[in-house]
């Protein structure tokens, strides 16, 4: 299987409590943190929480899906824009398929992402569904 | 005095018609429905477990709180359904709020009674003086055999207790435990579903535990039926709970607020927790609450609540208990519930 | 610098080939680019491959490749930047000739895509993506580019139907391809009716699984006259660049900056810009990216790449045809081979080789590949001497 615990563990941090990491020099806010400022270049951060609402950007429903998530077919994922300007990639849950639209705005769940098959490690985070 | 300082609930969305299964199963469901009194049952997605519906009740009881989860000194979930049978639910729940790493944590299992065990336990220890914080919450993802009257009941759904000395919402006046072994309904290691005793789950335990449990803990509080605003009986079905209440001399208004199953079916350890949320929901400064859990097993733990003007302030700091049950419902076709519940044998 | 010329292309068999591995596929495409050169030996060779491991479970290509073509001692490398493996490699040899470390070079590119299934192909080619920010919640690659599609629709008013006309352009196109994997024509119908991928795109959006190798010799251009077995092609612009991993951190997810920014370098090396370029062959993993890629070009205004290929500009009888060969639509896509074989049909057209889709009076071609989401880009100019 291609997801290892020590690599889902590693981004807990991230997937449970949605820690991001903002520049204190330019206040500019990385999700995930990095080591290095995107917008100022600087190297210090402070971690921050993210907030738990925001807005569809674009999305799609994937009909072909990969073998872990052949059973949740079809499913929703989108580009959320947060309340912050802070933009992640997640799973939209919760919705009719079919009314999904630009700007619909969305908060964020804890959901069961993956799993290491049926015996295997459960891997959690965090999804979006209709505010 | 210790009490409740922040409470939540979590409810899925989807929800199945008792019809649905009855179809399927060539039932008379109109019977099921007088029956159970029940007329659904809340579903998880395939993506929910007890873990991802604790880590929302949780956020919403801190919410309430209004408390830096750090300070939270033991959390403790009952479930009967964690999703792991070795490795616990609660780091996960713990690492999402934020509570880790100085926290006492256990999961526990009592059928539906774990949940009140672990507001039981969560509340000792805080009287202690052990710990500043405890969480308990309770949860379940339950499931009926296929056509088993179990699955026109067995539901999904959360709820979580914050209780410390600061800002309490609800008092804790008295609390009562009331056990024996009366296997009536259990379910072995390896297997998917559980089994019960039929009819014996009813007279000899559900109901003597329920009675006996309140009964004791009225009278450890010097309290009588007439003393309480609201009363809130574990609810394996409709019914269940509103013969109780009626034996004991409560009357239907009392229990209405958290008389959740007929709405959301048997949430197991969820039951009389997210009960007890729905009927703070409601309550007023002043407000005395009974609620006696039951567990197969067998055995009932009953506490007395007393509301605080602090409930005003924190009610509405997060979604309510009837938002989880009447907004934004997903009706399953028997079909995708199979899917989603894992009952479709794929090899 | 020295200036650099393409003496010689190849190809390998191409599309589903059972009968041919990884090793087979370079091997045939290097061999028929030797052919074509007419060179004795090789000084060095660079060969694009995506993901040898997680599709043949065999990496270390640059060895095994030199090794098979007979070509051992000499230094072999292999470059990866996912779907743009072969665009890198033939950059990377053009600098190692340019910088005059090396005088005759292969530039190679192979992908052996059809030995696993298709829950492997797409776990394999999802690697391109942010592994614990896009693959993690279940994102697919068509599935990020049909986010790219939606957020295209909405702001320019690109229409589902335009999407489907880049198919049909590029079926066309490969029809005529004796080279091709899918050589058929298909009508707009069938596109807008074909299996749901990820909406709004369907399979026929979507370029198929291909085994396939493609091979490119280069050498100085002052070289030139000792190889004159086929015609040689100038370079004469090369650019590359990058961008963010993930599509969620990008300033606009309406537009492929890496390709526009590779594509500027390439333009002020070659000191033309796009109204200078006869045709072009670019990277249309999915229809969505020929038409951003359309844009980013500069062959027409930002946001106007479905009203393009509506209008029949970039047809083969149009303003700039794009996608002779068929595209990666077409033609099909080993991914870690397909920037070698846009450099191919480039070189075949400037030959004047390309039979029934040769453009009238092609003098200088255009080939853009890219990786990912578009997180890599490269862009080449090819011209006739
Ligand atoms: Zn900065």
């Amino acid at each position: 299987m291609g997801l290892t615990t020590a690599r889902y563990w590693r981004e807990v941090p991230q997937r449970y409590r949605m820690e991001a990491g903002e520049c204190t020099a330019c206040g500019e806010i990385h999700f995930p943190p990095r080591r290095i400022c995107m917008k100022c270049g600087k190297q210090k951060f402070e971690t921050v929480v993210l907030p738990d609402t925001g807005k569809v950007i674009t999305w799609t429903v994937i009909r072909v899906a990969p073998d872990e998530f052949t059973d949740l077919s079809p499913y929703a994922v989108c580009l959320v824009e947060l309340e912050n300007g802070v933009r992640l990639m997640s799973q939209l849950v919760d919705v009719d398929l079919d009314e999904i639209e630009m700007g619909l705005p969305v908060k964020i769940e804890f959901r069961r992402i993956r799993e290491d098959g049926a015996d295997g490690v459960l891997f959690y985070g965090y999804k979006v569904v209709p505010a | 005095m210790a009490g409740i300082i922040g409470y939540g609930a979590y409810v899925p969305r989807q929800r199945i018609k008792v019809e649905e299964i009855a179809k399927v199963w060539g039932a008379d469901a109109p019977s099921y429905k007088k029956g159970l009194m029940l007329e659904e049952k809340s579903v998880p997605a395939p993506d929910q477990d007890v873990i991802t519906m604790s880590v929302e009740a949780t956020r919403n009881a801190i919410k309430r709180a209004g408390i830096d989860p750090k300070e939270i000194g033991c959390i403790y979930i009952g479930s009967e359904s964690h999703p792991y049978a070795v490795k616990p639910s609660g780091t996960v729940v713990a690492e999402a709020i934020g509570a880790t790493p100085d926290i006492h944590c256990a999961d526990m299992e009592f059928a539906c009674k774990a949940g009140s065990e672990g507001m039981y336990v969560s509340f000792g220890l805080v009287t202690a003086g052990l710990v500043k914080y405890g969480l308990g919450i309770g949860a379940d993802t339950s499931q009926g055999a296929p056509g088993d009257a179990l699955e026109y009941s067995a539901a999904a759904g959360a709820a979580a207790f914050l209780f410390g000395k600061d800002n309490v919402v609800a008092e804790v006046r008295e609390t009562y435990a009331y056990m024996t072994d009366t296997p009536d309904f259990w379910r072995r290691e390896y297997e998917h579903y559980p089994k019960h005793g039929g009819r014996f789950t009813g007279e000899p335990a559900y109901f003597q535990h329920t009675l006996s449990c309140a009964t004791g803990t009225m009278e450890r509080a010097g309290m009588t039926p007439e003393d309480f605003t609201f009363a809130i009986f574990h609810q394996p079905n409709g019914k269940f709970p509103l013969r109780a209440a009626l034996k004991l001399g409560f009357t239907r208004e009392q229990i209405v607020p958290g008389w959740l199953s007929p709405r959301l079916g048997n949430t197991y350890s969820g039951a009389s927790p997210i009960g007890l949320s729905a009927t703070l929901d409601v309550a007023k400064p002043g407000d005395t609450i009974l609620m006696v859990s039951y567990g197969s097993g067998s055995g009932s733990d009953g506490f007395v609540f007393e509301v605080t003007d602090k409930i005003d302030e924190v009610r509405n700091l997060a979604p309510l208990t009837t938002d989880y049950l009447d907004k934004n419902k997903i009706y399953l076709d028997y079909g995708t519930y199979a899917k989603y519940r894992g009952k479709i044998r794929k090899g | 610098m020295r200036d650099v010329a393409v003496i010689g292309v190849g190809l390998s068999a191409w599309g589903e080939v059972w009968k041919q591995s990884l090793r087979d596929l370079i091997t045939e495409a290097a061999v028929n680019a030797v052919d074509d050169a007419g060179v004795e030996k090789l000084d060095a060779m660079f060969i694009g491959c995506m993901s040898g491991g997680l599709f043949a479970g065999q990496e270390h290509i640059g060895a095994l490749a030199a090794d098979y073509l007979g070509m051992g001692p000499i230094p072999a490398t292999r470059t990866e930047s996912a779907c743009a493996s072969a665009g890198t490699a033939f950059r990377t040899g053009l600098m190692a000739v340019a910088s005059g470390y090396h005088d005759v070079v292969l530039a190679g590119g192979v992908e052996k895509m059809t030995d696993v299934d298709g829950g492997a192909t797409t776990r394999a080619l999802a690697a391109a993506a942010d592994q614990e920010y896009e693959a993690y919640h279940g994102v697919t690659f068509p599935g990020l580019y049909a986010m790219m599609a939606v957020a295209h629709m909405a702001k320019y008013g690109t229409t589902r139907e335009q999407l489907a006309m880049v198919a049909v352009k590029n079926h066309r196109n490969g029809a005529m391809n004796p080279h091709g994997q899918s050589p058929f024509e298909v009508t707009l119908e069938q596109v807008l009716t074909a299996t749901r991928v990820a909406d709004p795109l369907r399979i026929l959006d979507c370029s198929p699984v291909t085994d396939g190798a493609a091979a490119a010799i280069l050498c100085p251009l002052d070289m030139v006259s000792r190889f004159t077995k086929s015609q040689a092609i100038r370079v004469t612009g090369s650019g590359q660049a990058t961008d963010t991993i993930a599509l969620h951190q990008r300033k606009d997810i309406c537009a492929i900056e890496s390709a526009a920014l590779a594509a500027k370098v390439a333009y002020d090396m070659a000191g033309v810009g796009p109204g200078d370029i006869d045709f072009a062959e670019v990277h249309d993993c999915f229809t969505i990216a020929e038409i951003m890629v359309t844009e980013a070009l500069g062959f027409c205004e930002q946001g106007q790449g479905g009203k393009a290929v509506e209008a029949g500009e970039t047809a083969l009888d149009g303003r700039i045809p794009i996608n002779t060969s068929g595209g990666l639509k077409s033609k099909g896509h080993p991914v870690g081979a397909t920037g070698i074989a846009q450099i191919h049909e480039i070189v075949t057209q400037l030959r004047g080789n390309a039979g029934g889709r040769q453009v009238k009076d092609a003098k200088r071609g255009l080939a853009q590949n890219m990786g990912g989401t578009g997180a890599s880009s490269t862009v080449h100019i090819l011209e006739v001497i």
